[in-house]
């Protein structure tokens, strides 16, 4: 019996990761993306391993799947985090923050200012109190390529720089395959699958509406500022409540100070807003005040998929959602994963590949959990096989 | 970056080749803002101008390594490569795939052979702070609290070092600057396995100290000290063997 196929429109953080999971699961995968590997929301992604102290108030959910993924595999730099405070409104955010914590069974350490001016030397002086989280940080291409790797060591099989042009529809209105542009050679073909996942992120709404249907996503890109010093070995976040420039990551020699969060029209390019820039300058410099010394490397953005239409881009909750369009639209052959955050991946996929075993009517347990990934450097190593 | 400042208007003279048809340039005049990187250019004509353009990028910040193009015949990671230090209003821009690798489509080159080696060396992507100091330039942070922190390394494998190495251009068996570079990472006392890859005719002797690798390096790595240091490392097993 040939095995039940699968295309995966995407090969971001969830594309990648449920590829990883359905190829264990036994399915013929196949991924398409029409850039390269994670080249959208995933490749910039800030790279926080969340310990999901950053939603341990707010987004108790979102707090909990991030600290039951916590663990994610691969090129992290696993030095724990700090919640930091400086002022006065920082100290009361604490009170609620320990509680929140406590509920979503994040483990923290409380550390004296001294404690934490001993762990980062270069944290503003004026520093309050701190707890310590375990956050990491990552390098998200090489976490992508990790997924994609095992996926393809699994037998799935990736076509990059190849954009979805259409669905192909039954008779009955179901999704049976995708019309694809392999953009590397200016070849135009069909790929049949028994599901169809859209795993695009931010983007999931123009391959809905190539069904004609809608999902409830609120695409909203922040701005990141690398600085050339690396100036903490920890992640560093204010205590308090989730906004502009409250994180400030290392990574390799540099730190990266995020994020904004504002809304766009066209996702396929947003512009680098300057005042953000600058924002992002001095709310980091309110954690590492030493910032200001080093010079920018590089100013970015990347657009989170967010779920759901009410309220703004801070007061949406960073959980993920599988849609079964059979389900919410009456279109079989068509499953649509978005919201999550990078910590989240391996559940996100999880999710999704539960749902296409449901669709299919297939038993086969999610296995992630216990199968090593293998180097990221695999993933143009192994042969792709057609 | 998006700013109010005054827009400049340059033309980017891009290499294209699809399949096995002949390569060409096409010329793309935009407005842009000059402390915009080369990169949002480029991603720019994809997005507005020409959708069949492929090239390679993710992280736009300097850490993955996937975005290596010339840039006026330079090795330059385009993300962060500001517009104005490369050309000037009215002026034009050429941007080539990276030299000594294969050519997929456009800007994109095949990298797999370039992480065959990296693998077969053993180069580590995350290592403790202490190991990661190139030459006398950089000091390890003091670990804290008894903790020894880890961190992603300098080389992100961009392969720009391979582009702008002369003997990589005329022998493509030459394992090339990154590779070495992380044999030395990697360290011959804890892999000794490393020796008979390194110490060959395609190894550390082909290197001829043009230090073109360390000039182009965005990320500090500074190979052509690494080949050297790993040379060093190499003699002073063969003296050893000597009197065994």
């Amino acid at each position: 019996m040939s095995k039940p196929k699968v295309i995966i429109i995407g090969a971001g953080f969830t594309g990648v990761a449920t590829a990883h999971d359905l190829a264990l699961r036994g399915f013929d995968v196949t991924v398409v993306d029409r850039g390269p590997i994670a080249n959208g929301t995933s490749g910039r992604t800030h790279g926080l391993l969340h310990s999901g102290g950053r939603y341990a108030v707010n987004d108790k959910e979102s707090a909990i799947e991030c600290i039951e993924e916590n663990t994610i595999p691969g090129v992290i730099e696993p030095n724990g985090g700090l919640f930091v405070a400086i002022n006065e409104s920082d100290m009361a955010y604490g009170e609620d923050f320990i509680e929140g914590c406590e509920a979503c069974h994040i483990p923290i350490e409380e550390l004296k200012p001294q404690q934490a001016l001993k762990l980062e030397p270069n944290l503003n002086p004026n520093v309050l109190v701190a707890f310590r989280v375990p956050d990491g940080t990552f390098d998200p291409l090489r976490l992508a390529m990790s997924f994609a790797a095992t996926a393809k060591s699994n037998g799935a099989k990736f076509k990059l720089f190849t954009e979805v042009t259409g669905l192909i529809l039954n008779g009955q209105g179901n999704v049976t395959g995708i019309k694809v542009w392999d953009r590397t050679n200016d070849e135009r073909y069909e790929l049949y699958g028994d599901v169809v996942v859209n795993a695009t992120g931010a983007w999931v709404g123009e391959i809905t509406a190539m069904a004609g249907v809608d999902v409830p996503i609120r695409p909203t890109p922040g701005v990141m500022v690398a600085f050339d010093q690396r100036l903490t070995n920890h992640a560093i976040n204010r205590l308090n409540k989730p906004g502009d420039g409250d994180i400030v990551l290392p990574q390799r020699q540099m730190v990266v100070v995020g994020t904004t969060s504002f809304e766009v029209q066209d996702l396929d390019y947003v512009p680098v807003i300057e005042d953000h820039v600058k924002l992002m300058l001095e709310r980091g410099a309110e954690l590492l005040p030493t910032i200001r010394n080093t010079n920018m490397r590089g100013a970015y953005m990347a657009t989170r998929p967010l779920l759901g239409s009410g309220g703004s881009g801070r007061s949406i909750s960073r959980t993920f959602k599988c849609f079964d369009h059979k389900e919410t639209h009456g279109i079989d052959g068509l499953v649509t994963i978005t919201g999550g955050k990078a910590t989240t991946l391996r559940a996100m996929a999880e999710k999704t590949a539960d749902v296409v075993c449901e669709k299919l009517n297939i038993s086969a347990a999610c296995t992630t959990k216990e199968v090593p990934l293998i180097s990221y450097r695999e993933f143009y190593r192994l042969p792709n096989d057609d | 970056m998006s700013t109010t400042k005054t827009k400049w208007t340059v033309n980017l003279k891009v290499y294209r080749k699809k399949g096995q048809k002949a390569p060409y340039y096409d010329q793309f005049t935009m407005e842009v803002d000059p402390d915009e990187y080369v990169l949002d250019a480029i991603e720019r004509i994809w997005a507005f101008h020409d959708r069949s353009l492929t090239f390679r990028h993710a992280c736009h910040h300097s850490t993955c390594g996937a975005c290596g193009m010339l840039v006026n015949g330079v090795e330059k990671l385009t993300c962060i490569t500001y517009i104005r230090d490369v050309v000037e209003d009215g002026g034009t821009i050429v941007i080539d795939p990276l030299r000594n690798f294969p050519i997929i489509s456009d800007l994109v080159v095949d990298m797999s052979l370039f992480f065959d080696r990296m693998e077969m060396v053993g180069q580590r992507q995350v290592i403790p702070i202490a190991e990661e100091i190139v030459g006398s330039s950089q000091k390890a942070q003091s670990a804290g609290n008894g903790k020894e922190y880890l961190r992603l390394s300098d080389c992100i494998e961009c392969g720009m070092c391979i582009s702008a190495c002369p003997i990589a251009a005329t022998n493509p068996d030459y394992l090339g600057p990154a590779v070495l570079a992380g044999a030395q990472q990697s360290g011959l006392d804890k892999k000794p396995e490393l020796l008979q890859i390194v110490d060959q005719e395609n190894g550390l002797w082909r290197c001829h100290s043009a230090y073109e690798c360390t000039a182009v390096c965005p990320s500090n790595v500074d190979p052509a000290w690494r080949i050297m240091d790993l040379r060093r490392q190499v003699t002073s097993q063969r003296f050893k063997r000597l009197f065994r």
